[in-house]
């Protein structure tokens, strides 16, 4: 029996074959007749012949005229016809045109949502892109070094004097280039009457060459004379205008004359060197500065920076190797301690991934690129979300349209090229009104984020991305209304008897839930963001930095007149002290070892900031004294005296500091006074020992406390005349430390500024979303509110009814956030030494004005609905 | 006559459905017109052949008659038009005319001794 079926039935591939095959007018009877006839065979003999003859019989039914199809008695219909394009694209506009405040929402809230996702895309690909300008960058690198200072491992750019020579003549086979350079520094350049103080370098030769400097004028060959000056176009401008600067002699802080060599093109602004304005011969810096060639230990002082270029098809981390103990092999016994290890820090990594520690490579601002991607993602994902809800919400109200159109004769997939035409269309337009809105928040966005990015009109990657994002979140938001609500059948839809399912509300709620949350985690982040800058800005900088200024010099006509310079500024009333500092009050330029104390370790290696500074530097600035005093005149013993700060204090563990002896290089000091920490370089990090003495020569930094009582402006003016007097070479040029102070927290501003943009942006795209959603649900509850207000409800019962919803939804996306804001911005709070804690007073405030927003939002149309008199709403059955 | 020209297969199958009592459908008709050929037809040309008479409006067809044998298919029961019996008739008369005019000895088989 159970061969049976099998008997009976030919082989089945060769029905669904001729299926295809076949135009279905024949098949029916065809296929029929064939399993007729093979029935019959099998009953007269094998079954194998039978189906041997039935596949033989089959093939022969693979003829053009069974194949041909039978036309259609009906003209076709034309979906895609100029005609009917031009019709979808009109229905279109007459929906949007007829439900203004829907399409308003949509279209501005996509718009906002793409605009941003445009100016986030544009800001990663600048940091991206960062370096990419130089030809060579995937084979420059920088010559780093982790030192172990204090029993931590700390890593810097700073390397010694002759280390350059020394990779070029034991590792030149790695490299084609071995340059070393300055400090970006500030130096005044002078020709005829124009004088202007601009950054720039003492750079080896080979670095044109290295850079790939795109020559204006003079070619790259162009430091090689001492005496020469190669200047970025905008310098060049500066001095010369459109004259040919080619061989102009130029004066550099006063005293050396150069000769102009070449002009090359401004370094773009996301290079590393876009602050690097002019380059001078490093033999220029050793002729000018000739200890450094008598140097007692050349590699002990760190000041330099090397870059280097690898050879073709070299490899870095061969190279990084083999140079890695290039220091320990050539600095003193003393100094090995620190345990110094050189390598090569490739240019793909500088700008974004160059933090490091305890040695190790930790990431860098490519946090700030995830961060701000994240968010663009999300916001864009807001955006999306409102599209789609709304399309959702309406779809009930269009329900009814779509039964008319398909009892009047519409086919369906008219229906759903109706929908898409309408979602391409906002999406289109919201494109259009996202690309206007960026230009014109470029320029405010590029000034918070410090960028100079322009709009890549004649990108084609731009245009491809936008359009091709475009058209997917076309798709994706038109897709419900066009193959949902195109699938209605036209009876149900138009007797009523059409409900949408109890669940059809679902996925709203859940993109409600979504929304929320993600607008909730960006408000929190905010706050604790700014927190945190606040905390930072709070904390007890050690000194006064009201009315504090402190101007750079390069040149010593000041230095030499400085007592004069003092009096003539203090009897004139603009100030109330003066004095000179190695490096300005909010940083500290300069670190040391080679102290040692009573009671220290002989292994421990050191390094403690350290400032040389003239008699009343502490007056000045407003020292803080714990014990002991400031230096003073009146001791001749204060040449080898030392204020520390108490962090040093405890950190030598002294208990009665003041007046215990200390030696600095074997030379005997003394500490005369303990002041409170100052906060120098990151207001987040902890205070590190710091020590301050007199010094011998010309400080950096002239400091100037000006005259509480006087105008500050008066004042600069009285000290800008003081000073041209007894330095007519220099322009003045001052600033205030106050200023600068603020300046170390420039990057979390901007962090802060930006999400707080974005976190606005997101709360309002969420609401808008939400205020569209409740119209619709108020709308469609229309007649059950008027019956309920027929019966006796309270405007307060219904607004209850129809905001309670929404309160709910919010509340789970407060639940779903919480945890996951405070893991995200703990995590980022840990990174900064001295943070601020994230308090529960900033989740709960957050979940309140969130709930009152959504009240609000919600309210304005419960209100409406609850205050409709029932007359009307009822009227219309 | 105007009428549209019939092939000899044509022609046969046509004669086949009108002679059939019963309903004829595809695999009877195929039959008959192999047992009264002679010849091996196949199913495709005889459907073919079938299709194209009810197009040129000899034959009419009705769907009908399931079997299980069929897989549930429907068979499509042939049967001739007034038209097609009109067109019989005439090609017999056209026959019966030239045979007519055919001499009487003349299909006779010719002996020959010589």
């Amino acid at each position: 029996m159970a061969k049976e079926p099998q008997h009976h039935t030919p082989p089945r591939w060769v029905d669904r074959l001729l299926t295809i095959v076949i135009a279905p007018h024949f098949l029916e009877d065809i296929l029929g007749d064939l399993h007729e006839m093979y029935a019959q065979q099998a009953r007269q003999g094998s079954a194998r012949t039978a189906r041997l003859r039935y596949l033989l019989a089959s093939v022969r039914y693979i003829r053009p005229y069974f194949i041909k199809r039978k036309p259609r008695s009906y003209s076709p219909t034309y979906i895609f016809s100029p005609a009917m394009i031009r019709n979808y694209l009109k229905i279109s506009l007459r929906t949007l045109g007829k439900n203004k405040a829907y399409s308003f929402i949509n279209i501005s809230g996509l718009a906002m949502g793409m605009a941003v996702a445009i100016l986030i895309g544009l800001w990663i690909y600048d940091e991206l892109s960062f370096d990419r300008y130089f030809k060579n960058h995937d084979r420059i690198a920088q010559v780093w070094q982790h030192q172990t200072f204090n029993g931590q491992i700390g890593t810097q750019t700073w390397l010694p004097f002759p280390i350059g020579d020394e990779i070029r003549r034991n590792y030149g086979a790695d490299f084609k280039y071995v340059v070393m350079a300055s400090w970006n520094n500030w130096h005044i350049l002078a020709n005829g009457d124009k004088k202007f103080n601009k950054s720039g370098s003492y750079i080896e030769p080979d670095a044109p060459e290295m850079f790939s400097l795109r020559m204006l004028r003079g070619t790259r060959a162009s430091l090689k004379d001492p005496y020469s000056i190669m200047l970025s176009e905008t310098i060049a401008k500066a001095f010369f205008g459109d004259a040919d600067p080619i061989d102009k002699t130029m004066k550099i802080d006063n005293n050396l004359n150069v000769k102009v060599t070449g002009v090359y093109e401004d370094f773009p602004n996301n290079t590393t060197f876009r602050d690097m304005s002019f380059m001078m011969p490093w033999q220029l810096m050793v002729i000018a500065n000739p200890w450094l060639k008598t140097m007692e230990d050349p590699w002990r002082p760190n000041a330099y920076q090397t870059f280097v270029q690898l050879i073709d098809k070299g490899d870095i981390d061969q190279a990084s190797a083999r140079i890695k103990d290039i220091k320990k092999r050539n600095i003193n016994k003393e100094q090995l301690k620190y345990k110094p290890d050189v390598f090569l820090n490739p240019m793909s990594e500088w700008h974004l991934f160059s933090e490091f520690k305890e040695g190790q490579r930790v990431g860098g601002r490519i946090e700030f690129v995830w961060l701000f991607g994240t968010i663009g993602v999300f916001v864009l994902l807001l955006a999306c979300i409102n599209f789609m809800n709304l399309s959702t919400a309406r779809s009930e109200k269009r329900a009814r349209e779509v039964g008319i159109r398909k009892a009047v004769g519409s086919v369906r997939n008219q229906l759903v090229m109706q929908f898409f035409s309408e979602s391409f269309l906002v999406v289109g337009l919201a494109f259009v009104l996202a690309v206007v809105l960026v230009t014109l928040c470029l320029p405010f966005f590029n000034e918070v984020a410090d960028k100079k990015i322009a709009m890549p009109w004649s990108r084609p990657e731009f245009w491809a991305a936008g359009i091709g994002f475009s058209i997917v979140t076309a798709i994706i938001a038109g897709s419900y209304p066009a193959f949902y609500l195109s699938s209605f059948q036209p009876v149900k839809v138009l007797k009523g008897t059409f409900r949408a399912g109890r669940f059809a509300a679902v996925p709203r709620k859940v993109l409600v839930v979504v929304q929320f949350t993600v607008s909730i985690i960006l408000i929190i982040g905010t706050a604790v963001v700014f927190r945190q800058i606040q905390f930072a800005k709070d904390r007890p900088v050690g000194y006064s930095r009201n009315g504090l200024i402190s101007i750079f010099t390069s040149t010593p006509e000041i230095h030499k007149h400085f007592e004069a310079v003092r009096q003539d500024l203090k009897s004139n009333g603009a100030i109330t002290e003066m004095a000179e500092s190695g490096s300005p009050t909010t940083e500290t330029w300069s670190s040391t070892s080679g102290f040692e104390w009573k009671g220290k370790d002989p292994e421990q290696s050191v390094d403690f900031y350290y400032d040389e500074v003239s008699y009343d530097y502490g007056k000045t600035v407003g020292w803080q004294f714990v014990q002991g005093r400031d230096f003073s005149r009146e001791f001749a013993t204060d040449s080898v005296a030392l204020v520390v700060n108490e962090t040093a204090v405890k950190f030598m563990g002294l208990r009665n500091p003041v007046d215990e002896p200390m030696t600095w290089f074997k030379k005997p000091y003394k500490i005369v006074g303990v002041i409170r920490d100052i906060v120098v370089n990151s207001p987040y990090a902890p205070a590190r020992p710091q020590f301050f003495c007199i010094s011998a020569g010309q400080g950096n930094v002239i400091n100037l406390r000006l005259n509480p009582a006087a105008s500050s402006s008066k004042s600069i003016e009285k000290i800008k005349s003081v000073f041209g007097k007894y330095d007519p070479g220099s322009p003045f040029e001052y600033e205030f430390i106050d200023e600068r102070y603020a300046r170390k927290f420039s990057d979390e501003v901007r962090i802060g500024k930006l999400t707080t943009f974005f976190s606005i942006l997101a709360v309002l795209i969420s609401c808008l979303g939400l205020f569209g959603v409740a119209s619709f649900i108020a709308e469609q509850r229309t007649k059950e509110i008027g019956v309920r207000k027929v019966l006796g409800a309270t405007v307060m019962s219904v607004w209850g009814l129809l905001s309670r919803d929404f309160v709910v939804l919010v509340c789970i996306a407060f639940l779903i956030a919480t945890p996951g804001a405070y893991y995200f911005l703990n995590g980022w709070l840990q990174k900064y030494e001295y943070h601020t804690t994230i308090s529960w007073w900033i989740f709960a405030l957050t979940g309140l004005g969130t709930l009152l927003i959504t009240l609000l939002t919600v309210s304005f149309q419960a209100i409406r609905a609850a205050t409709m008199n029932p007359i009307r709403s009822l009227r219309s059955q | 006559m105007k009428r549209t020209f019939l092939g000899e297969f044509e022609e046969i199958v046509l004669l086949v459905v009108a002679g059939c009592n019963e309903e004829a459908y595809g695999v009877t008709i195929w039959e008959r017109v192999q047992e009264s050929t002679g010849r091996a037809v196949s199913l495709s040309a005889v459907h073919a052949t079938l299709y194209r008479l009810e197009e040129k409006g000899f034959l009419t067809s009705e769907m009908g008659g399931a079997t299980a044998e069929r897989g549930g298919r429907r068979k499509r029961f042939f049967s001739t038009t007034n038209y097609g019996n009109r067109a019989l008739q005439e090609i017999n008369e056209i026959r019966q005319q030239l045979w007519q005019a055919i001499p009487a000895d003349k299909l006779q088989p010719k002996l020959s001794f010589s």
